[in-house]
């Protein structure tokens, strides 16, 4: 009963089925995790009293008979998610005190299912960053250290807070969202699974809005598994969002079968520039992985990689300020007066946002003001066909890619400060949004520094099940049981 | 092509982002430092290519024009910094 944090989510669910201890036991046991790490700084709104309410009604269905997929099993929410009567920042402080009135669609299916809300989990500023320190509500921590660190290792971005949170067993799963990485990559830095599913799977109303196109919500969890099932409970179709997928959602817990005899996986030979030894050597360790398990593995080409960070770094922060152009300090939000409307604008806008979101509203209503438009967002727009091209024409030739998940382990938070050398990595990551397919991290083993490593399996669009099924293969292969210490 | 701080002045004022005389330097070199990298996009032949704006392969639905929620002024106003009498304020604007 002591270990209760140790739980995957699908031993958690049976225990409680069989009555072994309460959803009231187990949320006591992550508010006590959360207690004991609040220096890791993995959330941003702590809501203790209200999951402890949730768990009570959640044994109290589970008695009557009608608990739900996820009845009882204590995550964290990504502060990106508005959720009905509960702060939700964007860790911002333009949305310091905002309190939604309604919930997300994907945080409301999670409720439905019976899930508890510990808390609403750090994340860079509206989601834009990869190490989780351009948050108002300061720099989350990777409960990871290497040998002889003094100072605190980024748990990654934008998700940070979420990962850290997950791997430092402070919520059994966690709510994420990835617009060019923001799942895979701190999953990767914090040793955790982390699934971006084909953009239009899960539901983006309620989610503060980044850079639409883009944007997915996704799962964080420490198995495949309990991936597969949080994703169950998230995906499906939302006439509230306009892009979402309307069509049905497969059982992704039935997939992973562990069979991948004869598929065929891909090597994007493009992916290998540059890549350090040790990362090629964990990357090639999975393709043998693959290999034994009966796999045909294929050597392809993805010709455009290159040009996709660039793209990337144009078409988000192009849509980010379209986005949020709509904090303007009238309806919600931050309001800092000023003389007349233009100069409160001006005075809301300075204050309420971060330097790296403004640096992002620079750069997109440069690249969509008139004169520069078709130099810079225009031709965005067809190198992302291009990228799109690429991997099409790669998926007729095999089912699954497999790649490195980024260039490093985690780094030391306030080593990267310039922002283009942040940027470089999302490198592995960023392709697969372009063209919004789904990918998965999924970690494999320690760096010689004592920090995670993971791979990333990226899938054909909306075949979520081949890609999970893949990376419970890996998964199995790597048997990662590493944990981080003395955070 | 290399941007001048009276270009990043105008940009940040269609922001609606007020930027300091002192800032307005380390924006700019900032600003030329971003786009300088993204620059290398000029390279990639794009003759023929259509512009993707979507990755969903999709024409946009239509819902049915009905109404589906109302009443809610309290909701809508609830975090409104400076609602007044069931409306949002601004400064004036009209002398």
């Amino acid at each position: 009963m002591s270990n209760l944090t140790d739980l995957t989510m699908a031993d958690a669910l049976h225990g409680l089925e069989s009555g072994d201890f309460s959803a009231v036991d187990l949320t006591r046991a992550y508010i006590g995790k959360m207690e004991a790490h609040k220096s890791l700084n993995a959330y941003i709104t702590e809501t203790p009293e209200l999951a402890l309410q949730q768990a009570e009604a959640s044994d109290t269905r589970r008695r009557k008979g009608e608990a739900g997929a996820m009845d009882g099993m204590p995550i964290a929410m990504k502060d990106l998610f508005c959720t009905e009567g509960v702060r939700t920042t964007a860790a911002s402080h333009m949305l310091e005190n905002f309190v939604p009135t309604y919930e997300s669609t994907v945080s409301g299916k999670l409720k439905a299912a019976g899930a508890v809300m510990l808390g609403k989990a750090n994340l860079d500023e509206f989601a834009m960053g990869g190490a989780n320190s351009n948050s108002y509500f300061g720099q989350a921590a990777n409960p990871w250290k290497a040998a002889g660190d003094t100072g605190v290792r980024v748990p990654g971005g934008s998700s940070g807070g979420s990962a850290a949170a997950v791997a430092a067993h402070m919520a059994i799963a966690a709510t994420g969202t990835d617009t060019g990485g923001s799942i895979r990559q701190p999953a990767s830095y914090c040793g955790i699974v982390g699934v971006k599913p084909t953009y239009g799977r899960c539901s983006r109303w309620g989610v503060v809005a980044f850079a639409s196109s883009l944007d997915q919500p996704g799962p964080m969890a420490r198995t495949v598994a309990d991936a597969a099932l949080m994703l169950n409970v998230m995906a499906g179709f939302d006439p509230k969002d306009s892009t979402s997928a309307d069509m049905a959602v497969p059982d992704f817990s039935a997939v992973l079968t562990g069979d991948i005899r004869g598929l065929k996986v891909g090597i994007p030979r493009e992916y290998r520039e540059g890549v350090s030894p040790e990362i090629l050597a964990v990357w090639q360790q999975g393709e043998e992985w693959l290999r034994a398990a009966g796999a045909e593995v294929v050597e392809v080409s993805l010709p455009n990689t290159r040009a996709a960070l660039a793209t990337y770094y144009i078409i988000a922060p192009a849509e980010a300020s379209s986005n949020l152009a709509r904090y303007d300090g009238v309806r919600y939000g931050l309001r800092v007066p000023g003389d007349g409307l233009a100069e409160m604008y001006e005075n809301t806008r300075a204050a309420g946002f971060g330097n790296e979101v403004k640096r992002r509203i620079l750069i997109g209503t440069y690249v969509l003001s008139a004169g520069y438009y078709d130099a810079y967002y225009l031709k965005a727009q067809k190198v992302r066909a291009l990228v799109a091209r690429d991997f099409a024409e790669a998926y007729k030739q095999v089912d699954v890619l497999l790649t490195p998940t980024a260039p490093t382990t985690a780094f030391v938070a306030g080593s990267q400060e310039d922002p283009v050398t942040m940027y470089l990595n999302d490198v592995f990551t960023v392709p697969a949004s372009l063209a919004g397919i789904p990918g998965a991290a999924v970690p494999v083993g320690l760096a010689a520094n004592g920090l995670p490593l993971g791979l990333q399996l990226l899938g054909r669009p909306f075949d979520e099940e081949t890609l999970l099924r893949v990376a419970g293969v890996i998964e199995e292969a790597a048997g990662f049981t590493a944990r981080p210490e003395g955070f | 092509m290399s941007l001048d701080t009276a270009t990043v002045r105008r940009i940040a004022s269609l922001a609606r982002i007020k930027v300091s005389d002192d800032a307005l330097d380390h924006w700019t070199q900032e600003m030329n430092s971003i786009l300088g990298w993204i620059e290398q996009l000029q390279q990639v032949n794009t003759d023929g290519v259509e512009p993707m704006s979507s990755v969903a392969n999709m024409t946009l639905r239509q819902r049915e024009d009905a109404i589906t929620d109302g009443g809610i002024q309290d909701k809508v106003l609830a975090n409104a910094p400076d609602a007044t009498a069931g409306f949002y304020t601004v400064p004036k604007v009209v002398e």
